[in-house]
């Protein structure tokens, strides 16, 4: 048992990625693999997983209490991180992103590292397609959008009917639950679900495989360090897309 | 290395596959994630500490690995009644149900709601970082008997498990066997805290928690080799173990069995790993190492 205490990072920069959305730097480097999370400390509210979109950056969705902690906070002032963890993606040869939504965050690191071939990226209107414009520079971009005010009007899930996943060696996802297992679905089809590599969001409470929030069902798989990331033959038949659980552990329909 | 026979054993009302069990709060919030640790090698498994309503526990920070240990404040996060759903995939199996309450009202209501599909209970009197919860009523004797005792009359094994962060435990042992206890398991956390320099703030959400760990095992050992002389129930040792010579160590001191938590988090196959060591066809009968090292 090794000492990992949280570090104080101080905040550099703020960058507003749409109405909800913000990225925030830090004055430090955080050796990772994409898809790998820290725990970010708050000071004085609480402790939340957050994907690292860059070695030195997190992009967040203002969604609570936590997050809209980390929203009041400005350039200067410190939050402590713990990490990183998790698993993170694992690829070689020709890759294909899909993300939805605040997923696209530890989708970007992989792009930016020049590992993704094609991205397919979805949100609710033109406004919340972030990263957009960095992703169109070493990927192949295609973009939808529910209300049609860019890309393709519709779900992004629906691009995969253009696109042929067994083309790619591996399909990285990361999105709202239902749309991954809408993603989950359409590799089934193809007889191609170990190609996909999803990563999932369950509550998380120490990040490093010890207190049981993150588990889940049939496996007792721990999201925090048997994943985030996992291989879609492995979530086939379990509860992903049908339930999670709550900060007291009580299931919850999706 | 001493090693033991292998083979089921009997501790306190309780049959399980062989002396390792997982203690409470470590990955036990869901049924699938205690089977795994079942079918991984553990003898028997202790559920997260299960309460009266539902709880989301403490804010983060909950949990900061330290120089030999483990410092949590998780605030008893557990949703209640609805677990009695989790058990389902495990029936059968031994599953001791680790309760808690703030008065014996509470813990006998709780325990009622399992009575049907639990091993055993373990009563947590224990957690040092709870409001008006564990140790806040674990270093009463009085309470602790009377908790025990509301518990106990449901006649199914009744396991207590004790606080560390008091000046004699030895006392609340006994108390646990006056209260009907079929056997004590020692101990639980400590009582501790670390501030961060950087932020110079504490950092558990809590300020406070409770440490676990190898750094806690001389304390763990110390507590059961008290208790061994105190009580003539079973003793079920808890605390910094990470190797079969612990093991060993800690039945010498007078466990009869032992529970292992921290050490999950570096190798989910850690009791595999123990039993690999501990067990030999050869090995000692363990009646003659429990509490051997009493002169
Ligand atoms: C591995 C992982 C990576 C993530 N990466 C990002 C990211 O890059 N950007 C981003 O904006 N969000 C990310 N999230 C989601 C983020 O953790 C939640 O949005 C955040 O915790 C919400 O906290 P809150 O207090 O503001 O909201 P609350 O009001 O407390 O809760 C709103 C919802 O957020 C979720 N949530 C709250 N606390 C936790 C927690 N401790 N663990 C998990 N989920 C929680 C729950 O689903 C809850 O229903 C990630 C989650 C995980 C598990
Ligand atoms: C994250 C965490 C959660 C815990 N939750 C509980 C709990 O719910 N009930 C309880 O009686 N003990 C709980 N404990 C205490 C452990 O069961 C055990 O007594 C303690 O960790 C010492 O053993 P160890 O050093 O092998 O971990 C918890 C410990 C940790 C680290
Ligand atoms: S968050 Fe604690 S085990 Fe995953």
């Amino acid at each position: 048992m090794r000492e990992q205490m949280p570090i104080g990072v101080t905040i550099t920069r703020i960058t507003e990625e749409s109405p909800s959305i913000r990225t925030f730097t830090f004055d430090q480097e955080i050796p990772f693999n994409p898809g790998q999370f820290v725990m970010v400390w708050v000071p004085g509210v609480d402790e939340i997983p957050m994907a690292l979109s860059a070695t030195d950056a997190i992009t967040v969705q203002k969604v609570g209490d936590a997050t809209a902690a980390l929203f009041s906070l400005g350039v200067g002032d410190q939050i402590g991180i713990r990490g990183p963890f998790g698993n993170g993606f694992a690829v070689t040869g020709r890759t294909l992103a899909v993300g939805g939504g605040i997923g696209v965050s530890p989708l970007h690191p992989l792009a930016t590292a020049g590992l993704v071939d094609v991205f397919l990226l979805g949100a609710r209107s033109a406004e919340d397609l972030i990263f957009a414009d960095r992703l169109a520079e070493t990927t192949t971009l295609f973009t939808a959008t529910d209300d049609g005010s860019a890309g393709h009007h519709g779900f992004v899930t629906d691009l995969l009917g253009r696109i042929d996943p067994i083309d790619f060696d591996h399909i990285c996802v990361c999105g709202p639950e239902v749309m991954m297992r809408a993603v989950l679905g359409i590799l089934e089809r193809h007889g191609c679900t170990d190609r996909g590599q999803f990563s999932l969001h369950r509550y998380m409470k120490c990040g490093i495989g010890i207190c049981g929030s993150c588990c889940t069902d049939p496996g007792g798989l721990r999201v925090c360090r048997d994943g985030p990331v996992f291989t879609g033959d492995r979530l086939i038949a379990s509860e992903f897309g049908h339930y999670t659980r709550d900060a007291s552990g009580q299931r919850k329909n999706l | 290395m001493v090693t033991l026979k292998p083979g089921p054993i009997n501790v306190g009302g309780l049959r399980l596959n062989n002396h390792l069990l997982l203690a409470a709060g470590i990955l036990g919030t869901t049924g699938a994630s205690l089977a795994r640790i079942l079918a991984s090698g553990a003898g028997g498994v202790v559920t997260k500490s299960i309460g009266p309503e539902p709880k989301a526990g403490h804010h983060g920070p909950c949990v900061v690995t330290v120089d030999g240990g483990v410092l949590n404040a998780m605030g008893l996060p557990n949703p209640s009644s609805g677990f009695t759903r989790e058990l389902e995939a495990i029936r059968g199996q031994p599953v001791v149900v680790s309760i808690f309450g703030g008065n014996p009202e509470e813990f006998a209501t709780v325990a009622g709601w399992f009575a049907g599909n639990a091993a055993g209970f373990e009563l947590n009197v224990s957690c040092p970082h709870a409001a008006g919860y564990g140790a806040a009523l674990g270093s009463d004797p009085a309470i602790v008997e009377a908790c025990t005792r509301a518990v106990s009359r449901l006649g199914l094994p009744t396991w207590v498990k004790l606080t560390p962060n008091v000046t004699d435990i030895a006392e609340c042992g006994r108390a646990a066997q006056r209260g009907g206890a079929t056997a004590i398991v020692a101990i639980n956390t400590l009582k501790a805290m670390r501030i961060s320099t950087a932020l110079r703030r504490p950092v558990l959400g809590n300020t406070f928690g409770g440490l676990s760990g190898p750094a806690v095992f001389p304390v763990a050992v110390r507590s059961v080799y008290d208790l061994y002389e105190a009580c003539s129930i079973p003793i079920v040792g808890c605390g910094g173990i990470t190797t079969a010579d612990n093991v060993v160590e800690m039945m010498m001191a007078g466990a009869s069995a032992v529970e292992i938590g921290s050490a999950v988090m570096d190798d989910i196959g850690i009791f595999a790993t123990i039993a690999g060591d501990l067990y030999a066809p050869d090995g000692e009968d363990p009646a003659g190492i429990v509490g051997c090292a009493h002169a």
